[in-house]
């Protein structure tokens, strides 16, 4: 066994660190994408629009049956030698939507859950006042089913913040590309990577704190 | 006023509301009767469209529609001028007591939020409910619940209220206090529909008495008729066991 080096694991920390904006920045877009986009599968699969429902019904089965990498890759690498407008699109935008879509998939189903979860009774108030569909949804139905969802959405965030990792694959040098980097020029693979899956781990242990406040939080909402 | 002609309804084979004729003038008060699963709810709840109808023609103020073809547009015009007070109350679990009764002004009437919430501690002083404006339905009693129900349907200024037994989800406790609101719209000839276990209340409240089973119209009449000299043997029968 031989000693691990500590100076350069300290002299590494602030290297990694300046990449820690590009991953959360990464992460925090794909987060609202997804969410957005995930909203309204969501919907579309509990209101059983015709046409929409089953095209939802494939996607989601596409994104959640498929690997996020081999997604990544046929995004980066794939679609563009077929349409050539996509060969102007960088990692970063790629890795982004590679994520978003792949996470939208996974999120469509909680929120349907979640919608579902929310008493029927809240929807014959709802319709019976008068409110259109989208009233209903928009300010009765979804604040209801966001409290449902939120954990499990803070969870998928916690994914989408490790699986950024992933776009160094297509070239791009953000928390994981850099170590990758440091490693291959010092040699030093075991201090480069430890350092960087402490990173992900404290950043991840910060958002499992909030998330336990935010569960507290909504225990207490509307209960006042 | 409000007209309903052939009313029908079913629930695959089972025929539930069998052609209900029913004309109600404007501040009048109608009291259902009848045993269960004879399809009071149900009446209620097609002249409200949480049902769709299989066939019918329903009258409700301006609006006369076709109940089997109504568009959403003509559903939510039906909705719009008839309020329902739900039997478990069925408040807006994410909105305050006051914006229970404001949500309807601003969603469909287009209120101002100050306009529907100044309008909305109106009706909660009415009902006595002031202090509890910012209460969430969580923490209210079940009466407490009911009451911000009806405060709501009276935010609606509908043509009719639509009641569907709103005493029997209650503890006997917030009974009481239910009954009395009820009985002060119903003395402000708030034009209702109001399906009732509570015998004694709808004696003292209904101008008329419908006794419902198997999905008709059996008998109907004043209470004074209903309750003290019945036509039909089914509803002797069922008073009998009622009262
Ligand atoms: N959504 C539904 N699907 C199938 N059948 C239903 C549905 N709703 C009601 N029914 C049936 O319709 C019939 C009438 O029900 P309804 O609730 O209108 O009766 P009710 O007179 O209100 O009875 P109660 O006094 O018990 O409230 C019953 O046989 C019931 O089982
Ligand atoms: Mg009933």
């Amino acid at each position: 066994m031989r000693p691990l080096d500590l100076d350069y694991m300290l002299g590494l920390l602030p290297v990694l660190l300046k990449y820690v904006p590009l991953t959360l920045a990464m992460a925090s877009v794909a987060m609202v994408l997804a969410l957005a986009l995930a909203s309204l599968m969501a919907i579309v699969r509990v209101l059983r629009v015709p046409g929409l429902d089953q095209l939802t019904k494939v996607f989601i089965s596409f994104f959640r049956g498929t690997p996020l990498l081999v997604q990544l890759f046929l995004f980066y690498y794939g679609l563009p030698q077929i349409f050539s407008f996509l060969t102007a699109i960088d990692g970063v935008t790629a890795a982004v939507m590679g994520l978003t879509l792949h996470f939208a998939a996974y999120m469509a189903e909680s929120i349907r859950a979640a919608i579902i979860g929310v008493d029927r009774s809240q929807w014959e108030a709802s319709l019976s006042v008068g409110m259109t569909t989208a009233q209903m949804m928009r300010r009765i139905i979804l604040p209801q089913a966001a409290r449902i969802a939120a954990p499990t959405l803070v969870n998928y965030f916690v994914d989408i913040i490790k699986s950024t990792s992933l776009a160094f694959t297509l070239g791009v040098t953000e928390l994981m590309g850099a170590a990758q980097k440091e490693a291959a020029g010092s040699f030093l693979y075991f201090e480069a990577f430890i350092m960087v899956a402490i990173i992900y781990w404290v950043i991840v242990e910060l958002l499992t704190m909030v998330q336990r406040q935010l569960e507290v939080r909504l225990g207490k909402a509307h209960a006042r | 006023m409000i007209s309903v002609k052939g009313l029908t309804k079913r629930f695959g084979e089972n025929t539930v509301l069998d052609g209900i004729d029913l004309d109600i003038a404007t501040g009048e008060r109608v009291a259902v009767i009848g045993p269960s699963g004879t399809g009071k709810s149900t009446l209620l709840r097609s002249l409200n469209f949480l049902e769709k109808p299989d066939a019918g023609i329903i009258t409700v103020g301006d609006v006369t529609v076709d109940a089997s073809t109504a568009s959403a547009s003509e559903q939510r015009a039906v909705r719009r001028r008839t309020s329902f007070v739900f039997q478990n109350y069925a408040l807006f679990a994410n909105k305050t007591a006051r914006d229970n009764i404001a949500e309807g002004l601003i969603t469909v009437r287009g209120w101002s939020r100050a306009q529907a919430q100044a309008r909305a501690e109106e009706i909660l002083a009415t009902i006595g409910l002031a202090e509890k404006a910012e209460s969430y339905p969580a923490a209210l009693s079940g009466g407490q619940q009911q009451r911000v129900g009806i405060g709501r349907a009276m935010a609606a200024d509908a043509e009719i209220m639509l009641i569907d037994e709103p005493t029997s989800a209650l503890d006997p406790e917030w009974v009481d206090e239910v009954l009395q609101l009820l009985k002060r719209v119903a003395d402000a000839r708030q034009t209702m529909l109001i399906v009732t276990h509570e015998m004694q209340f709808a004696r003292d409240i209904a101008d008329r008495v419908l006794f419902m089973d198997g999905g008709r119209i059996v008998e109907q009449g004043a209470p004074e008729v209903i309750f003290t000299e019945p036509k039909d043997p089914r509803t002797r029968a069922f008073l009998r066991k009622v009262l």
